[in-house]
């Protein structure tokens, strides 16, 4: 499902943004760039907790820009407080489906058939105070699952966590979003994550996206303003 | 926190100023319990007649009632004002609510007498003498102090969790269920127990409004014992239960997180997504509305009368030297028992557990409670005007700890962290230590801790209606005798001018407060 947006206004104080991009279907988008730059307000906007200005937000062709967030085809995981700290693991999952907690059994079973997906059998009936930061993102995810929702939105989900944890995550939500065909946009302030899971990167700075091509288009171009300022020496040391 | 004090930092301050400050209030407190135990237990349980079981019952009585109408009001106003992050007036309606606490207690039963006595503006909606007026002011305390307290708990609640909320569509009371219950839930508990323990052992609201020896309280039955019935047997028994009741209520909402409310921050919180609907909205307005009711015809009342009746009699200025002299004394008393167990106790576990218990013992033991030793002791025989006005600033230094406390430790434990190596490194130590490190880091909290003591002492109607003599009047106690030789008029200015220069000081400790 293709996530357009098209010229999407928004200012926070001093800065107009403006993003106008495709990202496109079924596919695992990284946004780089410069913090304050904009990635995460673009993500609020798009699973609205923003509203913009002007412009549009749309989803598989259908203006999204007017519905709350809970009536958009979208799911988010953010960087730390996806999970209620009272909730047990099956529960926390079991809110993607019923608000109410309650769940008839062929809903039940979604959610230990998620559960099991993400690596979290055995876990269900844990408090996320229990839980290691990676099982606890896990969590975020296995919720996304049954929540079922075409485009998933990351906001540097997994940036409290060492590399090889770091890697195992970006595999499991790669595995999910090809397995689903999920649009997936993730916004990350590690390179390597982008080249390691997207299909695409977008590099976004003071507000704009400034490019977004296949992932090893954009980390070859020389034609990008400020990239490569951003990426400093990275670029030499690492390809 | 904790856990960061436990590191032992070589730098130790000197113990004597510390043991010094426990000793006098292990005097203060032996003075004050040791006749009372004895008096009681010589009575046995036969001297827990059937009036002082009376007493007892009307006071958990109105505790009760009060705690559960506060918080059946401030909860949903917390609520309605943590859904409205941006109405026009919000700033001013939160600096309202602060109101109510800073004002001493004379002054603000003053603007309820004006509005809902015989003759007011609203008189005769209720009862004023009596359970229903006795309610009404501790209800006017304390939901503003219960819609602090749990707004405080949803305004810590992150912003991802509002984001995923509404991304999963909960309902308002799924959102209740799941998000905000479990973050108030212990605040609520131990705001329950501190609104409990405040009007349990208030003083003022019941000896004013109350309706003689039916609609007593512990604290109130014990003053009346003492001064006017010259009963120091009933006074003991009195003091006894009230200090078995007010130990027991202190010590658990201590455990339960802390006696002294934070210091009220008016920044913004996190965004909320909720509480769009139109019925919310109404629910909402309705809830700040009927709070506006409540809270702002007493303080317009007082102000509007006040004004007409403002007179700078001989009196008035005479009480209000007396005020301000016994006020500055008892802060500086507080802040001087307080330093240097401040000191320790950031340095030390075991300096820590000693300091809270030692500034909560005026919550321990009540200062009626406390007082009737004292009076036992010391006053019956003599009682030069000296000793009394001593009694009177050493009780209300011992009210002010708590919050002398609260502001000091944490300012002093950051001065700890921050300088203890580099004085190590530099050699600077005791005196100089203090003079060139110590003082110029926590002037601003010093200041502050001042100036609450010193408000705290201003409003005092207890200590001075146990002490105090014909000749020896603070500024309450001017009221309150205004007040009840039918002079009611110039109770109004007296409050009015109480009022004023308490809302000075703290504007004055508000803005010390702000970094």
């Amino acid at each position: 499902m293709s996530l357009r947006l098209d010229h999407l206004a928004f200012r926070y104080e001093a800065m107009d943004m403006i993003f106008d991009a495709v990202f496109p279907a079924g596919g695992f988008t990284a946004v780089i760039g410069p913090s304050g730059g904009g990635k995460s307000t673009l993500l609020n906007l798009v699973a609205g907790f923003e509203t913009p200005l002007a412009g549009r937000v749309l989803i598989d062709d259908a203006d999204v820009t007017a519905l709350p967030p809970d009536r958009r085809p979208v799911s988010m995981i953010f960087q730390d407080n996806n999970v209620f700290a009272h909730l047990s693991v099956r529960q926390n999952v079991a809110l993607g489906i019923s608000p109410a907690l309650r769940l008839e059994p062929a809903q039940a079973q979604r959610v230990e058939a998620a559960l099991a997906d993400v690596g979290l059998d055995g876990l269900a009936h844990r408090k996320p105070g229990e839980l290691s930061g990676g099982e606890r993102q896990r969590v975020a995810v296995a919720r996304a699952l049954v929540r079922d929702r075409p485009v998933l939105l990351l906001d540097e989900p997994f940036a409290a966590l060492g590399p090889a944890l770091r890697r195992d995550m970006l595999d499991l939500v790669r595995a999910k979003q090809q397995a689903r065909g999920l649009t997936v946009v993730m916004v990350t302030h590690q390179p390597e994550d982008a080249i390691h899971a997207a299909s695409h990167t977008a590099y976004l700075e003071a507000g704009r996206i400034v490019a977004l091509r296949p992932t090893a288009d954009l980390f070859a171009a020389t034609d990008v303003p400020g990239l490569a300022a951003y990426l400093g020496d990275w670029r030499n040391t690492v390809l | 926190m904790a856990e960061r004090h436990n590191t032992v930092i070589a730098y130790q301050p000197s113990r004597a100023p510390a043991l010094a400050a426990l000793a006098f209030l292990g005097l203060a407190l032996t003075a004050g319990f040791l006749p009372v135990l004895a008096m009681g237990i010589r009575q046995g349980l036969a001297g827990l007649d059937p009036y002082i079981l009376r007493v007892l019952s009307f006071t958990l009585l109105q505790a009760g009632l009060s705690t559960a109408l506060s918080l059946a009001i401030g909860l949903p106003l917390a609520r309605a004002l943590a859904r409205r992050r941006a109405f026009p007036g919000r700033f001013l309606l939160l600096r309202l609510l602060n109101l109510p606490l800073a004002l001493p207690s004379i002054v603000v039963i003053i603007g309820l007498v004006e509005v809902y006595g015989a003759g007011g503006w609203l008189g005769g909606l209720f009862a004023l003498y009596g359970l229903q007026g006795i309610l009404l002011a501790h209800v006017f305390f304390n939901v503003p102090l219960a819609a602090r307290l749990v707004l405080a708990d949803l305004e810590r609640i992150p912003e991802e969790n509002w984001k995923l909320a509404a991304q999963l569509g909960l309902g308002p009371w799924a959102l209740w269920r799941i998000v905000e219950w479990p973050r108030v839930r212990s605040g609520m508990a131990s705001a329950a127990l501190l609104i409990f323990l405040l009007c349990a052992s208030s003083f003022a609201v019941v000896l004013t409004l109350g309706g003689g020896p039916r609609a007593t309280t512990l604290e109130v039955a014990i003053y009346q014992s003492l001064r006017a019935d010259f009963d120091p047997q009933r006074a003991a028994m009195l003091a006894l239960v009230q200090f078995a009741l007010c130990a027991v209520l202190a010590l658990l909402a201590q455990r339960w997180g802390g006696l002294v409310p934070d210091v009220p921050m008016l920044r913004a919180s996190a965004r909320r997504f909720d509480g769009r609907s139109g019925a919310a909205r109404v629910l909402d307005a309705g809830l700040i509305l009927l709070v506006l009711l409540l809270l702002l015809p007493p303080l317009l009342a007082l102000a509007a009368s006040g004004l007409q009746h403002i007179a700078l009699a001989a009196p008035l200025l005479r009480a209000m030297l007396t005020s301000l002299l016994l006020g500055a004394a008892s802060a500086g008393l507080a802040f001087l028992l307080v330093w240097p167990l401040a000191m320790l106790a950031v340095r030390g576990a075991l300096w820590r557990r000693v300091a809270a218990l030692a500034v909560l013992a005026s919550w321990i033991v009540p200062p009626a409670a406390l007082a009737t030793g004292w009076f036992i002791s010391l006053i019956a025989y003599a009682g030069p005007l000296w000793l009394s006005a001593l009694l009177v600033i050493a009780m209300n230094a011992m009210m002010a700890l708590p919050f002398v406390a609260r502001v000091l430790m944490p300012a002093l434990g950051r001065s700890a962290e921050a300088h203890d190596r580099l004085c190590l490194g530099l050699g600077i130590g005791g005196w100089n230590r203090l003079r060139v490190v110590e003082f110029p880091a926590v002037r601003r909290a010093a200041g502050l801790a001042l100036v609450m003591a010193l408000i705290l002492s201003l409003g005092d109607l207890t200590a001075i209606s146990l002490f105090g003599t014909q000749d020896f009047v603070t500024l309450p106690a001017l009221i309150y005798r205004q007040m009840g030789s039918y002079r009611f008029d110039e109770a109004v200015g007296t409050a009015l001018v109480l009022g004023l220069v308490v809302l000075a000081l703290s504007a004055l400790a508000e803005r010390w407060g702000e970094t």
